[in-house]
């Protein structure tokens, strides 16, 4: 288990290092003449090129680039070109924002999502057909229109919610609560509509597995069979579309939280990218990427831990 | 028995890459040797693993041949380029196990009889007449043409896979368990059918069945397969009555037979033949 | 009552041919497909002809109409900038969705090729593509999209390409699994040896197949594809001389103070497209379901019968001696049906009548179809979805089954009646050690404590003939043999000491040397419990080695009953007696080449 877990680490290292190259590499190519454009339009050639000395663009890309890598690895993503605050500075603020938003979802819509599926597996019939039709709805439409209309109804019209602002989880939970019920609902709705097919389609497939007969035959009752055999059976698919979806849930937070105000990652995103702040849109590259390798990997360890054929390669 | 062989495989090695770095490749088939003559059926018989149906994939090319030579008519075919096995086709066909996956199941039985023919270049109205005169050979009604597999039972389309087989009048013929798909009054005549068309056409047969029963009812000769090797190999009535080896004598007394005085008997013959076997066994290591 | 036995099986083939119909004709008969299909085809029309439509140019900005309610001139109002709110959503319609389109069609073909290629072709090319899809995948698709707007500015056209990008590995794995299940089919090989070049295979064989699947990922992409543009444009990031939805939306974000019902018309347009292409996939996945009808590879109570109860009585045999032995199982005029779809029951069982005694071996034999396996199921009542007992009644030990509640049935089965399935590499649970699997079965039925359970489930290892008990109840499923695990399940099947074991082809998915065993291990194992047997075949084998009884199915009855002896002495049904004919086994050899060439005097040997 220990190998497998370093192998994984290893091999998101790897893939780390590739995206953030790739990134690199990209970013610098496409953009134009950088200094000017911080510089705008009416700054002399001059000061353009004294602008492009002292951000080092004069030097060539790859001396540029390994200069990068040395400094990220020890933690050191270099400064806003428009506001020079550091860039590990700017997304840490907010990351915890951010994760709290996507983390309190990803609880949300596995509890959720896995009673909608079970309850749908189960009862077939009306059940089905209901769970069906909110999958639909929950995958059709965007999250942040469901966000739109929750803050038309529930803040706008019932006023049971504020609009906008936010809450630290460390300052008070119940001020969490009520300023993250609306965004985690709308982040939540799209999720929650695919995995609960997922379950329930897996759910139902397992069901059919000649060994849910054998079980029943020895006298295990067919809830027993269920909670204990069949469930853990279908978790390894569901696992595996929780995964694709925690990735989705973090790009759907940027708009979200930009509905709700909320200072999380997503206006610094948002924001950087409007104006083309390179060394910051880097930064936002490499730490969603680097969160979306742990994820996997603990996806990975958690589907080990269900699936014993899975444990051994 | 002067015949010249149509087939010779010599001293044939198949492998197959392990997953994994630095595993040993398994080996599939450890120096097979065997010999088809025209006209003859040559019965293949084996439990699952023994590497009977990576022979008969290696004749066809489908299996990568790692040592060794197949030799039809001659010519060594067991490394041909794509191009060249593709030449081979009026030649070397074949009928597999499943009736169900062996027949695409969006093409009508025409479509499917008409791709061998028209890799050939016979024109449609020719590969028409053909396939007509085919499903008759194969004791199919002519109007069966513009239909798709899942209308047809599994003997059915067994025929079919027969035909399509037989297109393009070839000189061999894979049989790859071709019946044990099929339920016992079924597979009596499709067997009887493979046993018309080879006294009809003076077609080959590599017959591989893990049933000695089948192997006996249509085999001139039996090679018996073990852990990758031909242990056995010779007339099909002796092989299958007689045999000399001690893995096919397990074989033979491990069928039930349909009788259940006889049946008792065997079982005891089955007894007394383990424990000499294992009695030998334990003096050979005593040795 | 004669006339009944011999009423023709309906056609079976041309009722199928009836069934199958184009699935696009299908399509507009299903209700939601064709709502899907209108309201799309609206908003295509809609697109295409902006144009002519529109009342006024959508950028056309007026001071004076600045937040207009809707009038004459402007029927829907005017936005925050006092343009026409109706002109502008038909030209966002157009865009939104041509972006859309944009990026899916780039997505498939980048997907669907280098689907095509790995998956035939394999090899480095896979590894390869699995790099490039996790790469891809590192990063939620927006954050690569912001990324990528910062460089190349708010071009909706080069932004809906790096999406299609981004969505290219669905299409991908779609197309890479389709072609790798595709690839391994007999029908591709008998192709290839047929002489069919792989460029003719790819076309004819594989994209066939994924054709329907891909179109279904295409409708559901596009959603996705509008949602994100959208997304995109809402947040300010997108090209504002372009009319989009996200920017409409955008704007009614902004001044929804004000004029709420300006986001309405851009909501509702994005809602009803997206909902409208996943329920068009859906339906169309499920016309093609309906349509393949899912190709059975195990033939199931195929045979759709008359439904008559009252056929002709079985051909009975007269016992040998006395059979002092009471009746364990009595099952009379059993018939099992499934629920259809449309209404309606399809019978597969027509009336059958059993009789098992205390500690008899009783053989149930017919082809596939019979019904065989269906009347051991029902006897356990673990029929599969739809299934139940339609009629009859299953008496075991003065119970009556077929009409005893499921937590009376959980009590019966494994104390009462046990039970030995056929294929042994399917029936274990694969997420749990065999030891666990037998423990807590022992644990429930017989309430005795996990380490007494431990220590019995050891014990019939042993018994079972398991080399090293230890090793194998720790193992789990798919690390042992499947004769080891058909051990396995015969030891689960002894375990909680039933009256009645129903063995269902306990026997044939195993190798003939290993079939051997198990029939001495069940013997073995039936001497010692004094145990009653309902052993379920088609192998006349295995009932003359282990039955005392046996009964003769088919279609859904039994024909001829009686002791084993006497049945294989003197068959009497004419369809026992064809089949007894089918058997090979005392046959005669075909003899060497010689003799064969000697009767046929075919002209390429004789001239040897």
């Amino acid at each position: 288990m220990l190998r497998f877990i370093l192998r994984r680490l290893l091999a998101g290292v790897f893939l780390l290092f590739v995206v953030s190259s790739l990134a690199y590499l990209f970013l610098y190519l496409g953009a134009g003449d950088i200094a000017r454009q911080i510089l705008g339009v009416s700054a002399t050639q001059e000061q353009v090129a004294q602008k492009a000395t002292e951000l080092g663009l004069d030097q060539p890309l790859a001396t540029r680039y390994v200069d990068w890598l040395s400094a990220a690895v020890r933690g050191d993503f270099g400064t806003s070109w428009f506001n020079n605050q550091p860039v590990v500075e700017a997304i840490t603020s907010r990351l915890a924002v951010t994760l709290s938003l996507v983390i309190g979802t990803t609880i949300l819509t596995a509890v959720v999502a896995t009673a909608l599926g079970v309850w749908a597996a189960k009862k077939r019939g009306a059940a089905d057909r209901l769970v069906q039709i909110v999958s639909v709805l929950g995958f059709a439409i965007p999250g942040f229109l469901i966000a739109i209309f929750l803050v038309n109804v529930f803040a706008l019209n019932l006023g049971w919610f504020r609009p906008t602002g936010f809450v630290q989880l460390g300052t008070s939970f119940p001020g969490w609560l009520s300023t993250v019920t609306l965004p985690i609902l709308a982040l939540s709705t799209g999720a929650i509509a695919a995995i609960a097919s997922q379950v329930r389609g897996s759910v139902i497939d397992t069901m059919r597995q000649d060994w849910v007969r054998t079980l029943r035959s020895r006298g295990l009752s067919e809830n027993r069979v269920l909670y204990k055999h069949v469930l853990r059976n279908a978790g390894g698919p569901a696992l595996a579309v929780l995964a694709v979806q925690f990735v989705g849930l973090l790009g759907g937070a940027i708009i979200v939280e930009q509905i709700f105000a909320i200072p999380g990652l997503g206006p610094v995103a948002v924001g950087s990218t409007a104006r083309g702040d390179i060394p910051l849109v880097m930064g936002l590259v490499v730490v969603t990427a680097a969160i979306v390798v742990v994820v996997n990997i603990v996806i990975e360890i958690l589907h080990g831990f269900l699936n014993p054929k899975a444990r051994i390669s | 028995m002067n015949a010249e062989p149509l087939l010779v495989i010599d001293d044939l090695v198949v492998e197959y890459a392990a997953k994994g770095f630095g595993k040993k490749p398994f080996r599939a088939l450890k120096g097979v040797s065997l010999d088809i003559r025209p006209g003859e059926c040559v019965g293949l018989v084996g439990e699952s693993g023994s590497g009977k149906t990576t022979l008969g994939r290696a004749v066809l090319g489908l299996a990568p041949v790692t040592e060794g030579s197949v030799r039809f008519k001659g010519k060594d075919i067991s490394h041909l380029k794509r191009r060249e096995r593709r030449a081979l086709a009026d030649e070397i066909q074949v009928v597999f196990q499943d009736p169900y996956s062996s027949l695409n199941p969006s093409l009508t039985i025409e479509q499917t009889l008409a791709e061998p023919l028209r890799v050939q270049n016979v024109s449609a109205a020719d590969a028409s007449k053909r396939i007509r005169g085919l499903l008759d050979q194969v004791g199919l009604p002519s109007n069966s043409a513009d239909r798709l597999p899942r209308e047809f039972s599994g003997g059915q389309r067994q025929r079919i896979a027969i035909a399509r087989a037989l297109a393009l009048s070839p000189q061999l013929i894979v049989c790859d368990e071709p019946v044990s798909a099929l339920d016992l009054s079924t597979q009596a005549r499709v067997l009887d059918l493979f046993k018309d068309i080879q006294e009809e056409t003076g077609v080959a047969y590599l017959f591989v069945s893990h049933d000695l029963a089948v192997v006996r009812h249509l085999s001139h000769r039996v090679a018996v397969m073990y852990q990758g090797e031909i242990v056995e190999y010779g007339d099909g009535g002796i092989v299958t009555s007689a045999p000399e080896h001690p893995y096919t004598q397990r074989l033979l007394l491990a069928a039930p037979v349909p009788d259940p005085v006889r049946q008792e008997q065997r079982r005891a013959d089955r007894r007394r033949l383990l424990d000499s076997q294992r009695d030998m066994e334990v003096q050979a290591g005593v040795a | 009552m004669s006339e009944s036995a011999t009423t023709p099986t309906p056609d079976v083939a041309t009722e199928v041919r009836a069934a199958r119909s184009h699935v696009g004709r299908r399509l507009l008969r299903n209700p939601t497909g064709l709502a899907a299909i209108i309201v799309l085809t609206v908003m295509i029309l809609l697109a295409i002809f902006a144009d002519v439509l529109a009342p006024m140019d959508p950028s056309k900005a007026n001071i004076q109409d600045v937040l207009a309610p809707a009038s004459d001139a402007h029927p829907l109002g005017a936005d925050s900038a006092g343009r026409d709110v109706l002109s502008r959503l038909l030209f966002a319609t157009r865009f939104s969705i041509a972006g859309a389109l944009w990026a899916v069609l780039i997505a498939a073909v980048i997907g669907v090729t280098s689907g095509l290629l790995a998956g035939y072709y394999q090899k480095w090319f896979e590894s390869v593509s699995v790099w490039v899809v996790s790469i891809i995948q590192a990063l939620p698709g927006i954050v690569v999209l912001l990324a990528a707007r910062a460089v190349i500015g708010p071009s909706i056209w080069l932004i809906m390409a790096v999406f299609g990008v981004i969505l290219a590995p669905a299409f991908y794995r779609l197309t890479y699994a389709a072609v790798v299940g595709v690839r391994n089919e007999l029908f591709v090989d008998a192709a290839r040896v047929a002489g069919v070049g792989d460029a003719s295979i790819i076309g004819r064989h594989i994209l066939s197949v994924v054709r329907a699947p891909i179109i279904i990922q295409a409708a559901l992409l596009a959603g996705i594809g509008i949602a994100v543009q959208s997304g995109l444009d809402f947040l300010g990031l997108g090209d504002t001389n372009v009319p989009t939805w996200g920017q409409m939306l955008s704007d009614a974000f902004s001044r929804m103070y004000q004029a709420p019902i300006l986001l309405i018309w851009p909501s509702l347009a994005i809602a009803l497209t997206s909902i409208s292409l996943v329920l068009f996939g859906n339906a169309l996945r499920d016309e093609l379901e309906r349509a393949a009808g899912k190709p059975k590879k195990r033939r199931r109570g195929a045979a759709a019968y008359v439904p008559d109860a009252s056929g002709p009585a079985p051909v009975t045999h007269v016992e040998d001696g006395d059979d002092a032995r009471s009746v364990l199982l009595q099952v009379d005029d059993l018939v099992v049906g499934y629920d259809q779809p449309g209404g309606g029951v399809k019978q597969v069982v027509n009336g059958v009548s059993l009789q098992v005694r205390k500690g008899e071996v009783h053989g149930l034999i017919g082809e596939s179809g019979s019904g065989k396996t269906q009347t051991a199921w029902s006897i356990l009542r673990l029929l599969p979805d739809g299934g139940r007992i339609v009629g009859g009644s299953v008496s075991f030990d003065g119970k009556d089954l077929a009409h005893s509640s499921e937590n009376e049935m959980v009590k019966i089965r494994g104390r009462r009646i046990a039970y030995i399935p056929q294929e042994p590499m399917s029936n274990l649970d694969p997420s749990f050690t065999i030891g666990s699997q037998l423990v807590e079965p022992m644990t429930v039925a017989l309430r005795v404590s996990r380490a007494e359970a431990r220590k019995r489930a050891l014990e019939l290892l042993a018994r079972v003939g398991i080399p090293n008990p230890q090793r194998t109840f720790d193992s789990y499923p798919h690390e042992v043999s499947g004769g080891m695990a058909q051990r396995v399940l015969i030891a689960g099947a002894v375990s909680c000491e039933a009256d009645l074991i129903i063995a269902d082809e306990p026997t044939t998915a195993l190798d003939v040397t290993v079939q051997a065993d198990i029939l001495d291990l069940l013997r073995d194992l039936q001497n010692d419990l004094h145990v009653a047997v309902l052993i379920v075949t088609h192998n006349f084998g295995v009932v003359a080695d282990l039955c005392d009884r046996v009964s003769v199915m088919q279609d859904g009855r039994i024909v001829e009953t009686g002791p084993a002896r006497s049945i294989f002495r003197d068959p009497q049904h004419p369809y026992t007696r064809s089949l007894f004919d089918a058997i090979l086994e005392d046959g005669a050899a075909r003899g060497p080449l010689a003799h064969s060439a000697d009767r046929n005097t075919l002209p390429e040997r004789s001239a040897r």
